[in-house]
């Protein structure tokens, strides 16, 4: 954060006589400790609390408890089962966005009848709130007897499927990708509408058809675009707990409990605030790694 | 080896008709130029040749085959765009080879044919390059070069220097009619610079509004312009353009009065002037010279000094956009008052509908 704001202050055509460095630190200081005070408090205090005996029921258990928590954790299989959870639902929420938003955007991009609707009505799903999408999905499309499906099935003469009990995590995967198409087709639209015409028709002339075109134009030329969009959904997809709460509250068992769910159930459910800490430490590095990665491959992409 | 017919081409995008209408043949390695003004449909009409727009009306014939349906990569062309729109994420070899790829052509065999392009248009150092790194005349010669490697029946150029600084553009132009002459293939160029039409095309297809106002070579649209419009088109500075009223006609020539009551003999065909008839009078710039005795009186409004050439131009016979293009450096000064006469020989005559009266003496370099 210092080093982009003094960057600023030096880029050149910049009018205002230049302070000298300590003078230009000096001013920008205040804004770089209310930004380190911002990250720092709450990272430490969980890092504190992770290493100490807290509970909310027994205010008499107190003082360190070393790297008890950590284990308690670690050797807890609901752990594993969210941590596998948190990255089977990051993984295939990012497959299903980014594969049907290219596909879609594509689509969306050939002049049709009505096209302006469509878009605005295929966009609009990012506008319902996660609670709200993920209860209409859960009582008004998946329940077995009152949802739209159950309908269906039932009108083809089939057993309705009893969604959240019988494939609860890939229900889950189903709403959150709901959520999140629209904002993949948006971003990938714009960025197939940017497409230069010209590039397309030179294309068509070398004997590219549909297809050819497809592959060798258009999804190089949105490369830069699904590693933003990549970036942004992993961001918020690692953290995803409204529709899970909403569904299934992490059940059945903990088939879609996944970091974040475990950790508030830790730290509300079960009163651990220790417990809870840890498996947040736990899921910073997991942020970290993820985005280390992710950064890396993404800024490369940028580049070129 | 090919040649183009075009049979009464049309194309309407709904009810509105933009190439009304074209019959041109194009013979086996002619180099054709469309020119016209902005809008007049001359890159429709590339694009239709191409296959990228489809033909409302008409035939078009490649070889005496009519390829109407043909789609855009099996005719045989080649298109070279004003953007260049070469690939990005792809090298300079790969953008290249590109159609070869796809035509499933044998990867040392493909090497062969691209590193032979990148010979002829020496962009041998840059194969590996993407197109970002290049310069504006480098991508050009890519674009170029991605023509050439498919060994096409027939080039399109569409507007391809237009995107280039001056200096670039007349070294392209150049470049581009020694292509012409080494590759011995048929080319069609659309442009709206003058210049590059008059000095690459052998056959110039002069469009307006989606009609061929003439075709012809350079020389001949220069000297024998069927009408007022190829007259002001074609050369720069423009030719002049005056109102005047037949005196009489006769064998050796046509005498006209201009507004001011001078009289001039303008050496055309007679055909069915009457005098009394309302004519218009064209007069090249450099077919005017400062001359004391001279028949058209006027003022120096503005002088433009080229070095070689002198500009002036003047506010004479109701008219204040006369230009009189003068060798080497006038003396003449803004708002003197000159007399300028005009050669009779090298001036043409439009009647009331801006169609050219047959010049009588036709010029040595034209057939």
């Amino acid at each position: 954060m210092s080093a982009t704001s003094i960057e600023a202050g030096t880029a050149p055509g910049d009018a205002a006589p230049a302070a000298s460095a300590p003078a230009r630190s000096f001013l920008v200081m205040p804004s770089v400790l209310v930004l380190l005070v911002w990250m720092i408090v709450p990272l430490v205090m969980t890092l504190w609390f992770s290493f100490r005996n807290y509970n909310l029921l027994d205010p008499t258990t107190q003082g360190f408890a070393g790297i008890n928590n950590y284990a308690y954790l670690v050797t807890d299989p609901d752990f594993w089962a969210s941590l596998r959870n948190t990255l089977v639902l990051l993984a295939s929420v990012l497959v299903i966005t980014v594969g049907l938003g290219t596909l879609l955007a594509v689509l969306f991009n050939q002049p049709f009848p009505g096209r302006n609707v469509a878009r605005v009505l295929a966009i609009s799903p990012f506008f319902v709130m996660p609670t709200v999408a993920a209860l209409v999905w859960k009582n008004l499309m998946m329940h077995p007897i009152y949802g739209v499906l159950g309908v269906v099935a039932r009108a083809f003469g089939m057993q309705p499927v009893d969604w959240f009990s019988q494939f609860p995590l890939a229900s889950v995967i189903g709403i959150v990708s709901w959520e999140w198409l629209p904002f993949a087709l948006l971003i990938l639209l714009t960025a197939v509408q940017s497409l230069d015409n010209e590039q397309r028709e030179a294309a068509r002339m070398d004997g590219a058809g549909m297809i050819a075109q497809f592959f060798f134009i258009t999804l190089p030329h949105l490369s830069r675009a699904i590693s933003v969009v990549i970036m942004i959904e992993t961001i918020f997809l690692l953290s995803v707990f409204a529709e899970i709460f909403v569904t299934t509250s992490g059940g059945p068992g903990n088939a879609t409990t996944n970091l974040a769910f475990l950790i508030y159930a830790r730290a509300l459910l079960q009163f651990d605030v220790g417990g809870a800490s840890a498996g947040g430490v736990v899921a910073i590095l997991l942020a970290n790694i993820v985005a280390f990665f992710l950064v890396r491959t993404v800024a490369r992409r940028l580049e070129t | 080896m090919a040649t183009l017919s075009l049979r009464n081409v049309r194309k309407a995008y709904g009810p509105v008709e933009v190439i009304k209408g074209i019959d041109l043949d194009i013979d086996d390695r002619e180099f054709v130029v469309f020119v016209g003004p902005s809008g007049c449909g001359k890159s429709t009409l590339l694009r239709m040749i191409a296959g990228l727009e489809q033909i409302t009306g008409g035939d078009l014939n490649i070889d005496g085959k009519r390829v109407n349906e043909v789609g855009p990569a099996d005719r045989g062309l080649a298109m070279v765009f004003q953007s260049y729109a070469l690939y990005p994420h792809m090298t300079v070899s790969e953008n290249m080879g590109f159609a070869l790829r796809l035509a499933k052509v044998p990867k040392a065999e493909r090497d062969t044919k691209v590193k032979e392009a990148a010979r002829i248009l020496q962009l041998g150092p840059y194969l590996d390059r993407k197109p970002k790194d290049l310069s504006g005349g480098q991508r050009q010669r890519v674009a170029i070069g991605r023509a050439i490697v498919r060994a096409p029946k027939v080039f399109l150029f569409d507007e391809p220097l237009s995107n280039l600084d001056a200096a670039l553009r007349g070294q392209t132009r150049i470049e581009i009619a020694r292509l012409h002459e080494e590759l011995a293939t048929t080319m069609i160029y659309v442009t709206h610079d003058q210049v590059e039409a008059m000095t690459m095309a052998d056959k110039i297809v002069v469009l307006q509004a989606g009609r061929v106002e003439q075709v012809g070579s350079p020389l001949e649209l220069y000297h024998n312009p069927a009408n007022i419009f190829v007259a002001g088109f074609i050369g720069s500075p423009r030719m002049n353009v005056i109102d005047a009223t037949v005196v009489s006609a006769g064998g050796g020539g046509v005498e006209v009065r201009l507004p001011s009551g001078a009289q001039i003999v303008v050496e055309v065909a007679a055909g069915a002037m009457q005098p009394g008839m309302p004519v218009r009078l064209g007069i090249r710039p450099e077919a005017m010279r400062i001359d004391p005795s001279g028949p058209i009186a006027g003022e120096v409004r503005l002088v433009e000094r080229l070095g070689g050439l002198t500009l002036l131009h003047l506010g004479a016979e109701g008219r204040d956009d006369l230009i009189v293009q003068v060798e080497g450096t006038s003396a003449v000064e803004a708002h003197q008052a000159v007399r300028v006469s005009a050669d009779g020989a090298a001036c043409h005559l439009f009647d009331a509908d801006g169609l050219a009266l047959p010049r009588l003496a036709r010029h040595q370099l034209v057939a």
